[in-house]
Order: structure tokens, then sequence, then C-alpha cells
């Protein structure tokens, strides 16, 4: 505890300006300057008290990355980013933020009264900054509550066998584990934003379900207050033995700030035979002002291998946030019989791009796949669904069933669809849906004409539209995320 | 008590209600019948207040209170219910929901307290019950994949649970079979009472024997011509709107 606080104050101290190429590793703050060199990734690792062998892995991802571009065949479009001017390790998030919730967008003020935040943890997710020597008492406290917390869950977990802890905690105890998967599905070169993530991620979760357990809890709480320190490069790896089955959840319905535009996160699932993944996200960066000025840029590589025969990953998202999402959670289906699911939903309001979607890679006998995506588009935005479902030669049987629909509100946004399909396999059976649709006029008359405001007839569309999707969240997820859906489109119709 | 006087309104250029004068006291049920295009569904969406139509002229008042500065919820709230001549679907949204959100934002505009889940599932069962519909209603998407007969008894369930002061029923007759509308004939007519007032509009007298008016109106080209007893409704029946509207011309 004493160390986290001695963090914090010596991350409000600090300022820019001290560092000198050729840093020297012995400076006892933990901050690095702008820019990325192997120096930096040297320290990082090393900060982290690495093995060699991790170091070494990261140096290869960071070489394999200077060789590669910023892929563009995505519908966004942005500033080109300097990965020189950003800080890769412990960045003083306080430095440039508001000094007190006077400074904040109002919006996003607005958002946290209608999500029913409590006030004292408002100025937490908007990001301010606390006057000089004053400790942040309620961050504190809320971590450390929640750190106590975490405890007593991780000794349930562990009594069943289950690991459950930073993977940078997960690189030291157990560290066969991690060298045997980390990249095994995500490979370090894989692309250019997992490449950069493989080279400098500071944190992220591991978990480990051992053979024939099901995880006793859904493994939520704990990465909540995880995510406020693991930063933009986050790094997640799931592995589940036969016949284990976990319920993993991510993200936060609160919008949250971050000095730190640029996330790039890699999430790595593998299930061995008979095993079950269910992953769920909810998504809801700081989307920017309304001309999308300040929001996040979230370019995220989430990938799970169905290794086993029988194993299954489903992968569920409400992606509310960010200026930018790019993001395709994707199930390379290898194991004979395994299944892959996708349940997405976007929405995009103001300036904000989406370009999202999934992969589907039949490669095991009889496997089946399902990719239900709805993307809602208001505003200015573009929502772009971009999807493949490959199947390979030995794939028989393999089925796939895609629905995509796409649902407008306004007459200046923009929905887009791009499937692609190859099938090398003849007794493949691939369906593909897709709808384009207007909250009409009419149905909005219909709910107010039975007592409903214009602002709850859209939230209750559309969480219809969505129903598909939502209904494959864990409960507790389920009725946030609806809240969500409506606040974040309130406004966007009339 | 509905009152309209000298009701003005128009789609765009085009003038549809030419000078409506209207009084529903509260209580009475009174029918509008009239050739098509004389104003009939027009008279019916500016009562409810649907966006797109444009009052020029006159006033419209429900206990007193000027409906035409009313939001559409607003006037959902104080009573005004407007079944609808095409229901709308709305995918994905459960009967039940859709209807216990309605029933509870009127209940909160009116600073009543709202009915819980349970509360709301026996009102609305013992509803169905009445009206002899099936219970699978209410698990069902808000008219998705309903036969245009079942579109036209939710709106009569929704009636029901929804307890308006005054009921608008567009047509809602048309499509029927001779079943379902003394369904709808039941359900109105279950409603009526000293602070239930409707305004029922439809081509055919055939409703009219099951929901008996209190008044008949006769409406053309934007105007009551005719007003009269229950007898109005057969007299068109046997002689059509032709000699009434070239009487008043």
């Amino acid at each position: 505890m004493a160390a986290d606080v001695e963090t914090l104050d010596t991350v409000q101290s600090v300022t820019e300006g001290g560092y000198k190429w050729g840093f020297s590793t012995d400076i006892e703050m933990d901050l690095a300057p702008k820019g990325l060199n192997e120096d930096i990734i040297r320290l990082i690792s090393e900060r982290k008290n690495e093995p060699a062998w991790l170091l070494e892995w990261r140096l290869k991802a960071y070489a394999a990355w200077l060789k590669m571009e910023e892929p563009e065949w995505a519908m966004i479009h942005h500033e080109p980013i300097d990965y020189q001017d950003l800080h890769y390790y412990a960045a003083p998030k306080k430095k440039n933020g508001p000094k007190s919730l006077d400074e904040v967008d109002p919006e996003l003020l607005a958002m946290y009264e209608k999500l029913g935040i409590p006030l004292k943890e408002r100025a937490i997710l908007a990001g301010v900054e606390l006057p000089e020597g004053e400790r942040p008492q309620v961050a504190v406290d809320a971590v450390f509550d929640s750190v106590s917390v975490a405890t007593t869950f991780r000794e349930t977990l562990s009594k069943s066998g289950v690991i459950f802890c930073p993977i940078s905690e997960a690189v030291h105890d157990h560290p066969e584990l991690v060298q045997k998967y980390l990249g095994s599905v995500v490979p370090a070169g894989d692309n250019y934003f997992a490449a950069l993530n493989s080279a400098v991620f500071t944190d992220g979760s591991f978990v480990f379900i051992p053979k024939g357990v099901r995880c006793p809890m859904e493994l939520s709480t704990y990465f909540r207050i995880n995510a406020r320190n693991t930063g933009q490069f986050e790094r997640t790896l799931i592995i589940v033995e036969d016949g284990g089955h976990v319920s993993y959840l991510e993200g936060c319905t609160a919008p949250q700030r971050d000095e730190n535009q640029l996330h790039a996160a890699v999430v790595e699932l593998v299930a061995m035979e008979d095993s079950t993944i269910k992953y769920s996200t909810v998504q809801n960066w700081y989307p920017g002002d309304a001309n999308g000025k300040g929001g996040i840029y979230n370019f995220v590589t989430k990938r799970g291998a169905c290794r086993g025969a029988r194993s299954k990953i489903s992968w569920t998202q409400v992606e509310t946030g960010s200026a930018i999402t790019w993001k395709y959670p994707s199930c390379i289906l290898q194991g004979d019989d395994s299944v892959g699911e996708f349940y997405s939903v976007a929405v995009t309001t103001n300036m904000q791009q989406a370009d999202t979607g999934t992969k589907m890679i039949h490669i095991g006998k009889r496997t089946r796949s399902t990719i239900v995506s709805k993307g809602i588009s208001a505003g200015r935005s573009n929502n772009t669904y971009r999807g493949l479902v490959r199947v390979l030669p030995k794939a028989d049987g393999a089925r796939n069933f895609t629905q995509c629909d796409s649902l407008l509100i306004g007459d200046q946004c923009g929905a887009h669809t791009v499937p692609y399909i190859e099938s090398r396999n003849a007794t493949a059976k691939l369906e593909h849906e897709a709808t384009t649709s207007k909250i009409s006029d009419d149905q909005l008359f219909y709910c107010r004409s039975r007592g409903l405001s214009q602002e709850d007839a859209v939230g209750m569309i559309v969480n219809g539209f969505c129903r598909d999707v939502l209904k494959e969240l864990p409960m507790e997820f389920a009725v946030e995320a609806q809240k969500l859906l409506a606040v974040s489109l309130e406004g966007s119709v009339g | 008590m509905l009152e309209i006087k000298g009701l003005e309104a128009s789609i765009g250029d085009k003038q549809i209600l030419r000078g409506i004068d209207l009084v529903v006291p509260q209580g009475e049920v009174h029918a509008i019948m009239g050739p098509n295009g004389s104003g009939k569904s027009t008279l019916s969406y500016v009562l409810s207040g649907r966006p797109g139509y444009e009052v020029t002229a006159g006033s419209a008042t429900f206990d007193g209170k000027d409906l035409l500065e009313m939001e559409p919820e607003e006037r959902a709230a104080l009573g005004v219910f407007l079944a609808f001549q095409y229901p709308v679907e709305l995918p994905g949204v459960g009967n039940a929901n859709f209807l216990r959100t309605a029933l509870n934002a009127q209940k909160r505009a009116r600073g009543e307290p709202e009915l819980d889940a349970p509360g709301f599932l026996k009102l609305a069962r013992a509803e169905m019950k009445r009206l002899s519909m099936p219970d699978d209603m209410l698990k069902r998407n808000v008219n998705v994949g309903f036969s245009g007969g079942e579109k036209k008894r939710n709106e009569v369930l929704q009636m029901a649970i929804l307890k308006p002061k005054l009921a608008i029923l567009d047509e809602t007759d048309s499509g029927l079979d001779i079943d379902a509308l003394k369904i709808v004939a039941d359900g109105v007519n279950s409603q009526r009472g000293p602070n239930f007032s409707a305004v029922v509009i439809t081509h055919y007298q055939r409703l009219l024997e099951h929901i008996v008016p209190d008044r008949v109106h006769v409406l053309s080209a934007g105007r009551i011509i005719r007003s009269g007893g229950p007898e109005l409704a057969l007299e068109l029946e046997a002689n059509g709107y032709a000699g009434i509207v070239a009487e008043a011309a």
C-alpha cells in the first residue's frame, strides 16, 4: 500500500525533461521520457525485473514493428500518430489533466450524472489532477478497498486452482505458462499495433483455469481496478485447460478519460478440449468532445484459439466510446467441433469512427461460428463492420451464420458492412444476412404517444435492436449496458 | 371534455383540416365518419401530436388544457390515447416491457407511484383475461409478426392497461374479421364510464353496431358537415356519403 502512495506522489512530483538519451537505470523514479527505442524497452523490462527471454521477445517485436507500417485499410481517418511523442512507461498521467471538475467537459460530467456514478468517483474517471501535496484520497481508498476485496477473491480462486493475477506477476510466479503461451495466439509480429504492444506492454491480466475447473466466479471486479494502472498497452492472456470454464468481463460503463490518446491492447485466449471461454467487454473510453477532439484511439488485437476439440470461445462486446475503434476479436477454430461466437454492439455518435468486426477461421472439422453484429450510427459518425469467415480445406462440415444489422440515426452518419467470405471446402455452409434501417419517425411517435419521452423512445428502440447481443452479456453487465446505450444516444434524434 | 374550435391544419402546403368544431363531453363516445381523404386520420394525429402537421388556426383542449401546446408524451400522460390505424413494429422490444415503461412514464408524469414488475403483470394478465387474449401476447415483441387483427387487438390491450380518459380510435375496425371486431368493441365498451370518452373514427357503420356512439359526425373535406345521433350512421350506410356531401356543399 505504501508503495502505491509513494508511486502516486512520485508521479505527481515528477516533471518532464529530466531525461537524456542514454537514460541510466539507476534513476529512482518510475518514469520514462517520450519516445520509443531499445533503451526504453530495456528500461521497461528491467523495471519489471523480467527474465531475459521476455526482454528478447520484446526486442524482437520492436525490430519487427520498425519494419512495419501502420495499416491503412480500415475505414478510419486521423492525424498521423507520432510514436516518438508518446510516453511508453509510467507516463505522468496527471501532468496535463484538468485541475478540478470545473475544467472537465460538461458533457462528460452530465453523462456521469445520468449513469449514476457517485460524485467522488467522477473526478477519478475524468482524470482530474490533484493539487500539489494533496493525496488522491478517493482514488487511493477506492484502490485499497478494492485490493482487499480482490485479495479475498484471489483466495477463493486459488482454492479451486485458478490463477488470476497481473501478467507482470505471472511472469515471475508462473514463467513456464507465460513463456509457453504468450504470443502463441497473437505472434509478436502479427500486426503493427500488436507488435507495438508486444514491445512495450506494461501490464494486464493473466488467467489460468486448470483441467476440469469451472471458475467459481465471473472475473470482473478486480479487473476494473486493475485497468486503471495498466495504462495504454494492456496485455491479457487467458488459458483454459481441458474441460475448464471461465467468464471474463472487462471494461466499465463510465466514460473514462485518459491522457494517453493511443491505446493498443492485445488479448490472447487459449481454449483446450471441451473448455469454454466467455469474454465480455464494455468499452466506453472518452470519445472526445462533439468535434471528436481529445478522444481515445483504440487499436486492439483480440484473438482466441480453440485448440482442443469441442472447445468454445465467445466474444461479446459493447463498444460505445473512443474516437477511433479498430478491433476484430477473432476465433481460430482448430479443434474439431469447436465453436466461435462474436456478438457485438458498436455505437458511434458525433465524430466517432468505429471499424470493428471479427475473424472466424475454420480449420477443424464441423467447426461452427456465429456472428451477430449490431452497428448504430448517429451524428456525423462512421461505423463499419468488417468481418472475415475463412474455411480451410480440411474443415469438413463447417458452419457459419452471420447477421449484420446497421441502424442509422439522422442523415449525416455512415454505416458500412464489409464481409469477406472465403471457403475452400465444398461441404461448408455459410450464411450471411445484413440489414440497414433507420429509427423511423413512426416508431418514435408510436412510443411517445404511449407516454415515453423522445429519449426513452430512442433508448428503447436501440436496446430492442441490440437485444440479441445484450442477452449474451452477464446479467449485471447487461443492465448497465442497456442504460449506457440509451445515455450514449441522448440528443442524437430531433 | 374534448373541445375543438375552428381547427385548421396542414401538411406542408396542403391544407387538410379546414375549421373543425367538435365537443366530446366527458363520458361520451362520438363517432367520426367520412369518405377517404376527408381528414379523419389527420384529425387523430393532430390531437395526439404527431410531428409533421402544422396547426394554422383554432384550438383543441382536453379538460381545459391546451393539447396543441403539448408534446405527444405529455398528452399521453394527460390521458389521451391514440389507437393507430397501422400499429408500428418495434423489433426486439418486448410488449410487457414496452407497456410497463409507458405506463410508468405516464404515472411518473402525473406524480403517481410507479408499478413494479409483479404488479404490472398482475394488471396486464387481468386485462388480457377480460379481453380473451392469449398470454403470449405480452411476451412477443411489440407488433412484430402480428397479423392485422392481432395488431389491432394489441392496441386495445394497450388502451385497457393505460386506461386513458380520451381514446381516439383511428379506423381500428379496418381489416378485422367479425370476431376480432367484437373483441375490439368489447375492449372499448368495457372502458366506457363517466371518466372515459372516445372518438371512434371509422368508414363503416358495422363497428358502430358494437360500439354504439352517443353522437355521429360526418367529416368531409376537412369540416364536420353534419352531426346527429346513432341513426345518422344508419342513414350513411343506406345512402352513402354522396348525398350528405352534396347537400352540405
